[in-house]
């Protein structure tokens, strides 16, 4: 990193200057073919084996529309209370770069097919609506891998290589307008509409919405104006923002930077930034966003495309419910107090905790599992609690063998090392590691024995009533069992020998 | 087979071809053969090709004359040697389209129109020569050297599609594919004395045409008579879905048309001649022709108007602007990172991709693709767009609504198809803008997506070289222009007292030593 960076704090920041948010969300569409030609979108495959002529851009390939792509833009649109075109186009976005096949990137430009809507979002328990100016359709580009560097970026790498496998794979991206007046809450804005957007298309199952994989990206814009100002700032636009966590940290970083140059007299550099996930900073990106012309025209390839009213209807009709109806509901079914819910959803975990329950497992267990033992190991990688690796069918299935006995909750969470090791299913994780909890009444009553035997002054004090002192016994018994016993029945088999 | 028998093989139509094929007076190995001797003994001349297939043209044919045997022919044409420009993709043969930055270039796939030529069991003797990404009206800009008029070889054969026309005037292919976006397959025939058709927009499947401007460029036959064009019209069209532009509608019936026509019968038929298409800018020898070829028409029996198509003369300006602007954002793919030609510039130890990409485009692209990329990265450029494109793609619009009009007085349209005959190789060559001059009479169909044929129209008095009648038709009445065309054919014929192309010179066989 290059020179250390002044900043302001946040909360100088806020007093003196009022931030304006825009989100731009590249969303991959989970359509089993490309945009344009019918090669596989499978993620993690050999690099360039799933190309063909026209994802290469060989010459003389011609593009043809993924119809399921664009009825997954259609319901996205409609999702996001959008008006939709109803006529528009595609048009290509020229520009050099290795990693584009064509050197042009087919995407929309004034004629998205879908503009004017808007998503609300929960801020602590508050509204906030977010406009949408647009939801376009285009194409992803390929991948480049610099080789020979120290940090795998294009500066000091001896070469690089492009992976196509990804180019022409479906994007959406959402842009939202300026979104003015969240003054502190900006940064758990951005994270809000980001993580409920991200709800929002899992619901509409069109996207595995995964942002490590680079499946859902977020680009940051961001500027100040001072405080009561009606005008808006220079803009930033940071990208490589690829964790909800990182949004919330980018929104304020650029708060506090943006303020600190201004402060200082100067002017903000509108820009391209880059988000550095292990440092925390935003840095300064090449090229200036706005200094390129990429000189737009319509595809000449392709027809324009007129979605047919009826069946735009059809589809707004079979949309999901919203999932603010959706959390509503959940609430009331699962008898959540205001608190708990806003928790849930808080920590990305309301499917979890709903697929957990439709998985056999209680409303309270669902809950205390995700949001205390996943959360803390979700917090402790440094990751979403969605992307820990955890199904909810196996949570549901340890909770399963907590009530009828057979493991504890302190065992359970050895399951959880399991299940996160790969070792299998939670059974087979409780027979690979021995984790049962012992029921054979023989070993467990030798073991209280023992125990009475060796502390006869607290067997004692139980016998003359203290009850509370079987709590000592119980900790040597479960010492001497190594954890594995059902600690509710130790206590009973103590207080039966000594007769309380 | 004697070289006597074969000689006079080359010279029949693929109408007859066909007949002898089913007939089992001659196999397809020997046709393939005979037009391989053909070129062996007189491309060296004319440089019509450039890549012969000669394996993949046997092979196929082998494949065809089985079929034959086995009484399961796979088309009308199956077994007819035919000829492809080499701006159309095929697999496993070189495809340079006429240009240094393709070279050596090998595509994976074919074109659907090669795929289709396949399919029909048509062997593909080799790819023709053409202007660079079909850029130019005389085939001098091919980076591989010119082709010549096989009726002058001083003379240029027309352009781009030079190569496909003096493939078939000299008789080294019965029937070729040209493309043609402003004239590329009509100019050309009108210049060497054959038949060029461009079909409506959207008739024949663009995929795999190496895109020069994609909302102009349309592929078609070239051939020595209009019942041969439709036919191969007929094998190569119709809707494809890999071409969102191609039109889902079956094809009318061209050879039905073709053949109807050669009646000479015109009676019903309105033609409608386009002032602003004749008269200033054009050979007195060519307007004579003309001329005379309207007169045929009323012998005929057809009805013959003057309509006026005012738009037409801003045609060469938007045909200038929305070329180079769609030619420039294709031809952005050439870049050295994937195919063809990769130059690593000399002064620079350590090349960024930029620098690679900028050295190979240098060097690999012709003056006039650098000309049109830097037209068209202009038009495009922001400021200047609404002023151009914006603007060219409005006069479009004015200039369809005029064909759109006239087509209410008129069945078709005729006109002279290219302002002059043949010149001579580098005559033009200096000046870019008399070069553009030659598509004049061309440029509007392809700007209103509208099918026209050329059918020669005679031979001119004062240079003795061929010259071309030009039949146009609203979108998807491909067949009135073949009706039309075929009436021209047959009327013509009556008045040159045969085929014009057996008045061209022989060619002398190439004695050179081989190296």
């Amino acid at each position: 990193m290059t020179a250390t960076v002044e900043l302001l704090s946040f909360e100088e920041a806020l007093a003196r200057f009022d931030p304006a948010l825009g989100l731009e969300v590249h969303v991959e569409l989970n359509t089993a073919s490309k945009m344009f030609c019918g090669c596989s979108t499978v993620f993690g495959a050999e690099p360039n084996s799933q190309v063909c002529p026209v994802c290469l851009g060989l010459p003389g390939a011609m593009p043809a529309v993924n119809a399921k792509a664009v009825e997954s833009a259609v319901r996205i649109g409609l999702a996001l209370n959008c008006e939709i075109a109803q006529w528009c186009r595609f048009a290509r976005k020229n520009y050099f770069y290795p990693d584009m096949p064509k050197n042009f990137q087919t995407s929309q430009y004034d004629e998205p097919i879908a503009y004017d809507g808007w998503l609300d979002v929960e801020v602590d328990g508050r509204t906030v609506r977010v406009e949408v100016e647009r939801a376009h359709m285009e194409e992803d580009t390929g991948k480049s891998l610099h080789v020979g560097g120290a940090t795998g970026r294009i500066h000091g790498a001896d070469h690089s290589l492009v992976d196509y496998n990804r180019a022409g794979i479906p994007l959406i991206e959402i842009v939202t307008k300026p979104v003015r007046g969240t003054r502190e809450e900006a940064p758990a804005v951005a994270r809000a509409y980001v993580a409920q957007l991200r709800e929002l298309l899992l619901g509409l199952d069109v996207s595995d919405v995964r942002m490590e994989q680079g499946s859902l990206r977020c680009d940051v814009n961001l500027s100040l104006a001072p405080a009561g100002s009606d005008r808006l700032g220079t803009r930033t636009e940071t990208k490589n923002v690829n964790s909800l966590r990182s949004v919330e940290r980018a929104v304020r970083y650029e708060i506090a930077r943006q303020a600190a140059v201004l402060d200082g007299g100067g002017s903000v550099v509108q820009e391209t930034r880059h988000w550095h996930e292990d440092t925390g900073v935003t840095t300064s990106g090449r090229e200036k966003s706005d200094a390129e012309d990429y000189r737009y025209f319509p595809e000449p390839d392709l027809v324009p495309m007129a979605p047919e009213q009826d069946w735009v209807e059809r589809l707004r009709t079979e949309l999901p419910e919203p999932p603010r109806e959706r959390r509503a509901r959940l609430q009331a079914e699962w008898g959540f107090s205001d608190l708990e819910m806003r928790d849930t959803v808080g920590a990305g975990a309301l499917t979890l905790v709903e697929e957990t329950i439709a998985a056999g497992a209680s409303p309270a267990a669902a809950r205390k599992w995700w949001l205390s033992e996943m959360a803390r190991r979700a917090n402790e990688q440094g990751v979403e609690v969605t992307e820990l690796g955890i199904a909810p069918a196996d949570v549901a299935r340890v909770q399963a063998l907590v009530d009828e006995g057979r493991i504890n909750d302190k065992l359970a969470r050895q399951v959880f090392d399991g299940l996160l090791a790969g070792e299998g299913t939670p059974d087979e994780v409780v027979a690979e590691r021995g984790l049962a909890v012992v029921s054979d009444e023989g070993a467990l009553s030798e073991a209280v024995d023992a125990a009475i035997a060796g502390n006869p002054d607290v067997a004692e004090k139980i016998r003359g009533g203290k009850v509370a002192a079987a709590g000592a016994l119980i900790g040597v018994v479960m010492k001497q069992m190594r954890g594995q016993a059902d600690a509710g029945r130790v206590r009973e088999l103590i207080l039966e020998k000594l007769g309380s | 087979m004697t070289s006597s028998s074969g000689a006079e093989l080359v010279r029949r139509t693929a109408a007859e071809l066909a007949d002898a094929l089913t007939a089992g007076d001659v196999s397809s190995v020997e046709l393939t053969e005979a037009h391989l001797d053909r070129i062996e003994a007189v491309d060296g001349a004319v440089h019509a090709y450039l890549h012969v297939d000669a394996e993949g043209a046997l092979s196929a044919a082998r494949a065809a004359d089985d079929r034959r045997a086995a009484g399961t022919p796979a088309s009308p044409l199956d077994g007819i040697p035919v000829a492809v420009k080499d701006v159309l993709a095929t697999k496993g043969v070189p495809t340079t389209c006429g240009s240094r930055i393709l070279e050596g270039w090998v595509p994976p796939y074919d074109a659907t129109v090669v795929a289709r030529l396949r399919q029909a069991g048509l062997p593909i003797l080799g790819k023709t020569n053409m202007d660079e990404f079909a850029m130019g009206s005389s085939t001098e800009h091919s980076a591989y050297g010119p082709t010549r008029n096989p009726w002058d070889l001083d003379r240029i054969p027309g352009g781009s599609g030079g190569g496909s026309a003096a493939a078939v005037a000299s008789f080294q292919a019965p029937v070729a594919i040209g493309t043609d976006t402003g004239g590329s397959i009509r100019q050309p025939g009108a210049v060497t004395g054959t038949v060029g058709v461009k079909p409506t927009y959207g008739g024949v499947s663009r995929y795999g045409l190496v895109a020069l401007a994609n909302s102009l460029d349309q592929a078609g036959p070239v051939t020595r008579t209009v019942l041969d064009a439709a036919l191969l019209h007929e094998l190569v069209g119709g809707h494809d879905p890999m071409d969102s532009t191609s039109i889902d509608r079956p094809l009318p019936s061209l050879v039905e048309a073709a053949r109807r026509g050669a009646d000479a019968d015109l009676s019903g038929v309105t033609v409608g001649i386009v002032t602003e298409l004749t008269g200033e800018g054009y050979q007195a020898g060519v307007l004579q022709r003309f001329e005379e070829a309207v007169q045929l028409l009323v012998k005929a029996g057809a009805e013959v108007v003057e309509v006026s198509c005012p738009t037409f003369v801003h045609a060469l300006a938007t045909y200038y602007l929305i070329l180079p602007a769609e030619a420039s954002s294709n031809l952005a793919r050439f870049d050295a990172m994937r195919y063809g030609l990769r130059v690593l510039p000399d002064d620079v130890p350590a090349p960024s991709a930029e620098e690679v990409m900028r050295a190979t485009r240098d060097r690999g692209f012709g003056d006039e693709v650098k000309r049109r990329i830097i037209l068209g990265t202009y038009a495009l450029s922001s400021g200047y767009f609404d002023a151009y494109y914006g603007q060219a793609q409005k006069v479009r619009t004015l200039i369809a609504r005029d064909f759109t009009a006239a087509f209410e007085r008129a069945d078709v349209l005729i006109s002279p198809t290219a302002p002059t005959t043949a010149f001579r190789l580098g005559e033009k060559l200096d000046d870019p803008l008399a070069m553009y001059l030659n598509d004049l009479a061309t440029i509007p169909a392809n700007l209103a997506g509208v099918p026209g044929i050329s059918v020669p129209s005679g031979l001119a008095d004062e240079d003795g070289l061929p010259t071309g009648v030009q039949v146009l038709a609203p979108a998807t009445a491909d067949d009135r222009v073949y009706r039309v065309g075929a009436a021209l054919e047959a009327l013509l014929a009556e008045r040159w007292g045969g085929a014009l192309l057996d008045r061209a010179p022989e060619l002398e066989p190439d004695h050179r030593d081989k190296e």
